[in-house]
């Protein structure tokens, strides 16, 4: 690694100058607390599916079954949020998810499919019961129909730091400074009170899961023995480790995962289930999970990255267009940056950002059928940067049976 | 000879009883799911075979598998070198708005018309396969998530074409109408000559016989070809593979290549035949049903076209239910179970036969004084 990876202060300033920059050129929304923390809420429900997809790729499960999860949890959430309030629809979505996860560690641990087909077949199989229980359950109660339920009773509530950012108690310091329009000051006070102000409690959790998990997975016994089963099975087998279990814990804990982004997704992002609602986040978080190279600080990161896109571009149009001018910066800044020690990394990077420049100034806007695609080419471009410096638990896609037989 | 012969007729009932254990449990969750919605699980099956079975019902059962046909197909051409191509929906939604686009731009006789397209839409899937080939080739990407993720973006790029550039009219949202040059005849009079009639309004498209074609030429591709001895053998050994001189990177993009053009062939049986213009309705979906076909089908286009039937055949009878008041997604449901035993039952048979192997082995080891070897293979 470079000596700038080892300074993300270093970094995090260089990024926020050239946000700030682009934000004083073209006037376009870039880092104001609205912005950021739209961000915030689109990048949950992937930032919960890679750490789904991290449990279980930890323990050498490929779960490419995560959207399937999802979806299982967005419909039970709907049902039980309808009828017995948000946060029995909460947990009705990690259980229905659980229960999907479940299923695909029988399959995979226990009879030794294939990871990658029986995530697929669950996927394919999760549609089919979500649009199935959505038309038995659904039809027929006001507001409902065969594509979507009826909404979730009652919601999960906010939470506004105090002194900082408008919360109980008053004093609202970071709006003042964002308010004051200093260069720089107010971009910087813009993404933290983002991040502080009208936070939804089930964000709280989500955000706090991934400290979470980096201690169960790497402070505690039981997260070595898991990783241990997606490192060298045969290796944990021949110590006592129980690698079959471990898988089904990582299985069930990424599928309870992944039924909460979904539950996320209808109690939160838009108060009812509606079929599609998903969009492939489960595999936006399979490719932040591989973007943070299987951790989970850097699978949380790689979330927000794609929920600032998303989120920039959701909340006005023209600003999509404002990216491309932001990615050529950031590129520049990263050519400049390893300009020394990686010569030919650099020189690509420069190109890149020339490339963005160039379509930033010969094209006036972006059209809104390709924005829809702005999150998955992202992903794309950021798989085909990093996905060579990664490295993956060992033993991932690989099913484990004692004595080989 | 003989004894090959007859080892294969011996190998028929296995390969058949993974298949028949999937599609009974999907059976006992379909009747468990209907049960629990409050229909009667008898009555539902006994509409459904009775209107699936009326001959109009056959012939667009027949019809629809086509187009699952081909894309299970396109899939299991990687699936059998252990290559994920889940790309096929973007594949073959974009190839066919390309052909359409092409299609009403030209003036040609009939047969060269329909072969200009077909070459059109070839040439567009395997582009679009070919993004995620070069992506896994020059940097490594999982082809599952880049394919996955080319879906979408397809979407967006098929929405932006249809809408920016390849609109006929102002409102329409369609491309052009095709010349009748350009339409597929169907085999209604073929069959006539066989002394066939199907009932009024039927019609079987002209697509069957060139997809029983492709059907069996993916078949000599496989089986007698160079190209398909490498591909089965990086997938069933890659290590073995490259040491017998295999160029790995090779294999990976003619193969993406070869799916591509195959998946762009999908959406041309209901362009040609029933359309005859790309709309915002034009079906999607059928690339995700034939990875299902091809799982289904163990990857062999024999196997693959009675499990495009049977699909058809499902959807087609599902479609009395919602006049029955069954909610007809049970269908993708028996489906997604059909799906994920058919794996399991095939590692359950695979684990039984390799463990009567090993009994084999030891039988004729043990007259030997020597402690015979722990069969199977060490991880």
């Amino acid at each position: 690694m470079n000596a700038l990876t080892r300074r993300p202060a270093l970094i995090a300033l260089l990024v926020l100058l050239a946000v700030a920059g682009v934000r004083a050129l073209t006037g376009e929304a870039l880092t104001d607390s609205g912005t950021v923390g739209a961000a915030l809420r689109l990048a949950v429900p992937i930032g919960l599916a890679g750490l789904s997809g991290l449990w279980s790729e930890r323990a050498g499960v490929a779960n490419l079954g995560i959207e399937g999860m999802m979806i299982i949890g967005t419909v039970c959430g709907a049902w039980a949020g309808h009828f017995h309030g948000v946060w029995a629809g909460v947990l009705a979505g990690v259980l229905g998810g659980a229960a999907a996860g479940l299923l695909h560690a029988v399959v995979t641990v226990t009879f030794g499919v294939d990871q990658v087909v029986c995530g697929i077949a669950v996927n394919i199989l999760a549609a089919g019961v979500a649009r199935f229980l959505c038309v038995v359950v659904f039809t027929g109660l006001p507001g409902a129909g065969a594509t979507q339920s009826p909404p979730v009773t009652g919601d999960v509530g906010t939470v506004s730091v105090p002194l900082l950012a408008g919360g109980a108690g008053g004093g609202d310091l970071l709006g003042d400074l964002e308010r004051g329009g200093v260069f720089l000051l107010a971009d910087a006070a813009g993404l933290l009170r983002g991040l502080l102000h009208e936070v939804s409690w089930l964000t709280v959790a989500a955000v706090v899961l991934v400290p979470v998990s980096v201690v169960v997975l790497w402070h505690t016994a039981f997260g070595l023995r898991l990783r241990s089963a997606g490192e060298h099975p045969a290796a944990a087998d021949s110590l006592g480790v129980p690698v079959q279990r471990m898988r089904y814990c990582g299985v069930l804990i990424s599928g309870g995962l992944a039924g909460l982004a979904g539950a996320y997704l209808v109690t939160v992002s838009s108060g009812l289930y509606q079929e599609g609602q998903t969009g492939g986040r489960g595999f936006i978080g399979l490719a932040a999970m591989i973007f943070g190279n299987w951790r989970p600080a850097g699978t949380a990161g790689g979330a927000l990255l794609f929920g600032y896109a998303d989120a920039v571009q959701l909340r006005q149009a023209s600003a999509a267009h404002t990216l491309l001018l932001l990615g050529a910066m950031l590129a520049w800044t990263a050519a400049i940056a390893v300009a020394r020690r990686r010569p030919r990394l650099a020189a690509g990077a420069a190109l890149l950002g020339a490339a963005a420049f160039a379509l930033f100034q010969s094209t006036g806007s972006v059209p809104t059928q390709l924005i829809y695609a702005t999150p998955y080419l992202t992903t794309l471009l950021v798989l085909a940067t990093v996905a060579q410096r990664l490295r993956m638990p060992a033993y991932v896609g690989l099913p484990y049976r004692r004595g080989g037989a | 000879m003989m004894n090959e012969l007859a080892a294969r007729i011996r190998k028929v009932p296995h390969a058949l009883a993974a298949p028949a254990l999937a599609l009974l449990l999907a059976l006992v969750v379909a009747t468990a799911l209907l049960a629990a919605a409050g229909a009667s699980p008898g009555r539902t099956y006994v509409t459904m075979l009775e209107f699936g079975a009326r001959p109009d019902s056959l012939v667009s059962a027949v019809n629809r598998s086509v187009v699952y046909f081909l894309a299970g197909l396109a899939v299991a051409v990687t699936f059998r070198m252990n290559l994920f191509n889940i790309g096929v929906e973007g594949q073959y939604r974009l190839a066919a708005l390309l052909a359409a686009a092409a299609g009403a731009h030209l003036d040609l006789p009939a047969p060269l018309h329909v072969a200009v397209m077909c070459a059109v839409a070839m040439l567009a899937g395997a582009a679009w396969a070919a993004i995620a080939a070069l992506l896994k080739v020059w940097r490594g990407v999982s082809e599952v998530l880049s394919t996955l993720l080319l879906n979408y973006v397809a979407t967006g790029v098929v929405a932006y074409l249809l809408a920016e550039v390849f609109a006929a009219g102002s409102t329409t949202g369609s491309t052009a109408d095709l010349p009748p040059s350009a339409h597929l005849p169907d085999l209604n009079g073929l069959l006539a000559l066989a002394g066939v009639t199907l009932p009024g309004g039927a019609s079987l498209g002209g697509a069957v016989l060139g997809a029983a074609v492709l059907g069996v030429a993916v078949h000599l591709l496989l089986t007698r070809t160079l190209f398909g001895h490498d591909l089965r053998m990086s997938g069933l050994n890659a290590a073995a593979a490259r040491v017998h001189g295999v160029d790995p990177r090779r294999m990976i993009i003619v193969t993406m290549l070869v799916s591509g053009a195959i998946a762009g062939l999908a959406g041309l049986p209901h362009l040609l035949g029933t359309a005859h213009h790309f709309g915002l309705d034009f079906p999607a979906g059928a690339g995700f049903t034939g990875i299902a076909v091809a799982l289904l089908g163990r990857n062999t286009p024999l196997g693959i076209a009675p499990a495009a039937l049977l699909f058809g055949f499902l959807e087609r009878s599902a479609l009395i239910l919602d006049i029955e008041g069954v909610p007809k997604e049970i269908v993708t449901i028996m489906q997604g179970v059909i799906v994920i035993s058919v794996v399991v039952a095939h590692e359950v048979v695979r684990r039984a036969e390799r463990r009567r192997a090993a009994r084999l082995v030891r039988a004729r080891t043990e007259p030997e004084a020597a402690p015979a070897p722990a069969p199977g293979r060490v991880p």
